[in-house]
């Protein structure tokens, strides 16, 4: 966490007081409360009535996709297609799945690129055949695997072509690239407090003042009665001065971070010849910030098992991941790389590197300095299926 | 050492990797999954396969504070463990799927991908002692696992560590305990770990379907009929399905199945007797196969069944037993394990029995 948000949050810790109460320790909270909401809104472009507070990013992505479904299905009962694509988190594809197995919904997967984006066009015809039965599409704004940036603007106003509500997950992109929420058109978007500098289980789902949503969670009727529950005070405070914070401070950690991902990129290229970048190449721009996450590298090393490659650089000190991982913890090929049209021994011998605040050139040579021999060892161990 | 420890969940891996640890060894902890569907939640008595063992394993190398990882071996057990399993019932065989995964996924896939990744050895929770590369019994003898490692071989054998093998089961348990380990009380694990409903007739009957046969006497005459021989195993006496009693009112056991015909032969418990075993694929312990005949105490299942027997090696891994005194339930499928007082020298596994 940003030593500051610490700072914010402790302090908050200390007091007492519920912002739903109405004494004045309840008052102080809920001053507390309001004005971090006001500052989320102002960092991400949104107005503070925008802000539903939440606990991050999985509880957002649920109430967007599942409360869009049922709000927009509940007003005409034809709207039944839920528009995903396969390189969602799972916190949106398993939202959509379940739909489809508990509540009628038929969800569509959208083809990506061979770099993992949705094309406008790809949206427009999926749309475009009967437009009237969609009830909502959610794309993220840049994936956390193979880090592409979807064209999140572009795709908000086609589905508005056909007045369909556009939920984005930018868990990955709020606090390091160009996030604006009203710019942006799109209906719901979600960010969280870990992945900016902030505490965990503290998040909100941004919702236009017009959108409507059926509650997931109810009760007192907290957060314009779309998320009941109290408000964890000194959490909220924690994440607006992350979000503050790491918004401000997004240009100059995203030029740093690119800089150094070209590094790492280009050293375990020279060494291992045959590793390959999976997904955008992070030359281009779209909506005035970068086409690839600047923090991510994602390279596959032909003949390894990506557990197998995790294991020797954990030994050196190297901390990286494979993907996504189920609850026993068995390393699962990446969705993600399976959605863009890798074959499975592909998606299995890959490795995400992500570069933070506390990254620097040291940690580049240290992966540089050890890569060759920690792949040659991979290939000798062999692929184990 | 490099050490990988191969952790289940239970709390012999556990303090098996502990020891490790305590050895100056540099140990890494992975547990294989090897459920293709995991429970969430452990069922029964089966503690190694859902993903409350994988986290209870987790938990241990936690505790112990080394890294720890969780390999998917599914589609290797499933072909070499459970499908093996599967066709030696078929063929009227009564394999044994423990000593199966140790022979197939402990010391092969395992060990062979663990040296491809510079450890030098496997360390595991079997109650067996080895020194030098020689394995024999656990002083518990109640959990000694001698007979389903007696299938590995030199090469595994060098590179497997059992530090378990010179301690009871109630001071594993109280060295789990005092270590701060969890697990120290979790149940042992019984029965087949992939067969959750621990109803392995239905298990086979759902995999192998129903193939009609006879049960006959020793005569010949048929007595009944039956679903199939994978429902029988060689010294069987309850639920041969068989009703009229038989002439003398004795008990009738299952002698021998022939897998082409179906037919399952039964009689009575003396014509169980067997006095001589030919078995095929053996593994000698130092390596070589012996040149001479030699005298042993072999052991035919996982608990009991031994007798002094003469083994006789043969050409092309074949084995010919001859028991000193008769053994009961000789059943192909199974192993023959061959000691030398308490040293394995080597198993093979059965193909006959006379």
């Amino acid at each position: 966490m940003l030593p500051e948000a610490v700072a914010a949050m402790c302090e908050a810790l200390s007091r007492t007081g519920n912002a739903s109460s109405l004494h004045s320790a309840g008052r102080r909270a809920r001053r507390d409360v309001e004005e971090s909401r006001e500052r989320i809104a102002a960092a991400v472009g949104a107005r503070p009535s925008e802000v539903v507070l939440t606990t991050g990013g999985t509880e957002s992505d649920n109430l967007a996709v599942k409360g869009l479904f049922w709000s927009r299905n509940a007003a005409d009962p034809r709207r039944v297609r839920v528009l995903v694509p396969g390189i969602e988190h799972h916190a949106v594809l398993d939202s959509a799945l379940w739909l489809a197995e508990h509540s009628g919904a038929q969800v569509e997967l959208l083809a990506v690129d061979g770099a993992g984006r949705v094309q406008p066009e790809t949206l427009r015809a999926a749309l475009a055949a009967v437009p009237e039965t969609v009830a909502l599409v959610s794309v993220m704004w840049a994936n956390n695997e193979v880090g592409t940036v979807n064209p999140i603007r572009e795709l908000a106003e086609v589905a508005h072509d056909f007045d369909v509500p556009l939920h984005t997950d930018a868990v990955q992109a709020v606090g390091i690239l160009p996030v604006d929420f009203a710019a942006s058109g799109v209906d719901a978007l979600t960010l969280t407090g870990h992945k900016l500098g902030g505490p965990y289980g503290a998040g909100a789902l941004l919702l236009g003042r017009t959108v409507e949503l059926t509650p997931l969670l109810h009760g007192g009727g907290q957060e314009r009665d779309v998320r009941s529950g109290t408000l964890d005070t000194p959490a909220v405070v924690g994440l607006a001065t992350a979000v503050e914070l790491s918004v401000a401070d997004a240009p100059r950690r995203a030029a740093m971070l690119s800089g150094l991902r070209d590094d790492l990129i280009g050293k375990v290229r020279a060494t291992v010849g045959d590793a390959t970048l999976n997904g955008d190449p992070g030359t281009g721009e779209i909506d005035g910030g970068p086409s690839r996450l600047p923090g991510n590298a994602h390279l596959s090393f032909p003949g390894c098992e990506g557990d197998s490659l995790l294991m020797l650089l954990d030994a050196h000190g190297i901390e990286c991941s494979t993907g996504s991982a189920c609850t026993a913890g068995v390393a699962q090929p990446s969705h993600v790389l399976l959605a863009m049209g890798a074959d499975e021994a592909t998606a299995r011998g890959s490795l995400r590197f992500s570069l933070g605040h506390t990254s620097g050139p040291e940690d580049v040579d240290a992966v540089a300095a050890v890569i060759g021999q920690v792949v040659e060892r991979a290939r000798r161990a062999g692929v184990s299926r | 050492m490099r050490v990988l420890a191969a952790m289940s969940g239970g709390v012999d891996s556990a303090v098996a990797a502990a020891r490790a640890v305590d050895a100056g060894h540099h140990v890494v902890g992975v547990h294989l999954a090897l459920s293709e569907t995991p429970a969430a939640l452990r069922g029964g008595s089966r503690g190694c396969c859902s993903k409350e063992d994988a986290a209870d394993a987790r938990r241990a190398a936690d505790v112990l504070g080394i890294p720890f990882y969780v390999w998917d071996f599914a589609a290797r057990f499933s072909a070499d463990v459970v499908d093996d399993f599967v066709a030696s019932y078929a063929a009227g065989e009564t394999p044994n799927p423990c000593l199966r995964c140790n022979e197939k996924i402990k010391f092969s896939a395992l060990l062979d991908r663990a040296l491809g990744l510079g450890f030098d050895a496997v360390c595991t929770g079997h109650y067996a002692q080895l020194r030098q590369g020689e394995l024999s019994r656990a002083v518990d003898v109640d959990k000694d696992q001698s007979y389903v490692l007696a299938v590995l071989t030199a090469h595994q054998l060098r590179h497997a560590m059992f530090p378990l093998g010179d301690t009871p089961k109630p001071a594993v348990r109280a060295e789990a305990a005092a270590r701060g380990l969890r697990v120290a009380d979790k149940p042992d694990s019984h029965d087949i770990c992939f067969i959750p409903s621990g109803d392995t007739r239905a298990f086979l009957t759902a995999r192998i379907g129903t193939r009609p046969g006879a049960i006959v006497d020793t005569s010949g005459a048929e007595l009944g009929r039956h679903d199939g021989v994978h429902g029988f195993t060689v010294g069987q006496r309850k639920g041969l399905g068989v009703d009229a009693p038989a002439a003398d009112g004795r008990p009738r056991y299952v002698l021998g199945i022939e897998p082409v015909s179906g037919t399952v032969r039964v009689g009575p418990v003396e014509a169980l007797d067997v006095h001589a075993i030919d078995a095929a694929a053996a593994v000698w312990s130092a390596g070589a196969a012996p040149a001479e005949p030699f005298a042993c105490t072999v052991q035919v299942r996982a608990h009991g069944g031994l007798a002094p027997a003469v083994a006789h090696p043969g050409v092309d891994g074949r084995l010919r037993v001859e028991l000193g005194e008769p053994l009961r339930g000789v059943a192909p499928g199974q192993a023959v394990a061959l000691y030398d007082g308490d040293v394995v020298r080597g198993s093979a596994r059965i193909t006959a029995a006379h």
